[in-house]
């Protein structure tokens, strides 16, 4: 599934450290929120899989804005601007 | 077997520097090589970047289109580096850039990231209470003003375009340059004309 700019997403509330070794570059304060696609970065390889000298296939890479106070109620950010890759967005 | 973190650092880097060799990924000479490309990057670079955005309309939006493709154009080398971003502050808009997983920062521009990046208490801070972290920093932003955290999580290194400050319409590249400081292109710190010379 792929996301225009401005598209509502959701990040996945999944948590493969409960699971196993594994290497995530989604940090856990979006997990589950819900943010908005700036920009799509472009493909690269899968990090999760190449930190395990896996083959990694390419993946998208949106630049999705949250806001701050989703994680943080009390925080300060207005906005945090987050880079995720694809499988970890849905529709929300 | 010793524990990874209490291996003497020597030890650990002559064996990375052997295995690089025989898996075939890299020789002495490109670790040489990659070491002098790495030295070379300094803040100063990244001021020149922006005095010249700040100059040049055309170069500045190639830059927040492109920021790989515009310094490249300066012949700032970025073969086999990760793509750089950049992130414009505009009044009433703040960015912060963070690594809060670990510390990616854009080396091909700013060179080597400081400390205080790195460590632990930023990367928690700038995200979760900005505007505390700015205040520790001596730094003000007029009111209203939103704050835009940039967690640098995967594959792109983020760097700030701070605004131009009041006072410096009539500057030069070069003096202009002078002006910014490394952390102006992390958000921490935002630069200002001294009083005595606007």
């Amino acid at each position: 599934m792929t996301f225009a700019p401005g598209s509502r997403v959701r990040v996945r509330d999944d948590w493969p450290e409960a699971r196993g070794p594994c290497h995530v570059r989604t940090p856990h304060y979006v997990r589950g929120r819900e943010g908005r696609v700036v920009r799509r970065l472009g493909t690269f390889p899968d990090p999760s899989a190449l930190a395990f000298a896996r083959p990694a296939e390419p993946l998208a890479l949106y630049h999705v804005a949250f806001p701050g106070e989703q994680p943080w109620p009390d925080g300060g950010a207005d906005e945090i601007l987050v880079e995720i890759y694809e499988p970890w967005l849905e529709a929300p | 077997m010793t524990p990874l973190l209490e291996a003497s650092p020597e030890r650990l880097l002559l064996a990375v520097r052997q295995l690089l060799r025989e898996k075939g990924i890299a020789g002495p000479d490109e670790i040489t090589e990659r070491i002098r490309v790495t030295d070379e990057a300094t803040p100063e670079r990244g001021a020149r970047i922006v005095a010249r955005a700040w100059l040049d309309p055309e170069f500045r939006a190639l830059l927040l289109e492109d920021g790989t493709r515009a310094v490249e154009s300066m012949g700032i080398p970025m073969r086999g580096l990760p793509p750089l971003g950049v992130l414009e502050n505009r009044p009433g808009l703040h960015h912060l850039v963070v690594c809060t997983l670990c510390s990616c920062y854009p080396r091909a521009v700013l060179g080597y990231p400081p400390l205080w990046f790195k460590s632990a208490a930023y990367r928690a801070r700038a995200v979760r209470d900005p505007r505390g972290t700015l205040a520790e920093w001596g730094t003000t932003l007029p009111e209203g003003t939103r704050i835009r955290v940039v967690d640098s999580t995967a594959d792109y290194r983020w760097m700030v375009l701070p605004l131009r400050p009041p006072g410096t319409e009539d500057w030069d590249e070069a003096r202009l340059a002078a002006l910014v400081r490394e952390g102006d292109m992390i958000g921490v710190t935002v630069p200002a004309a001294p009083a005595s010379l606007s």
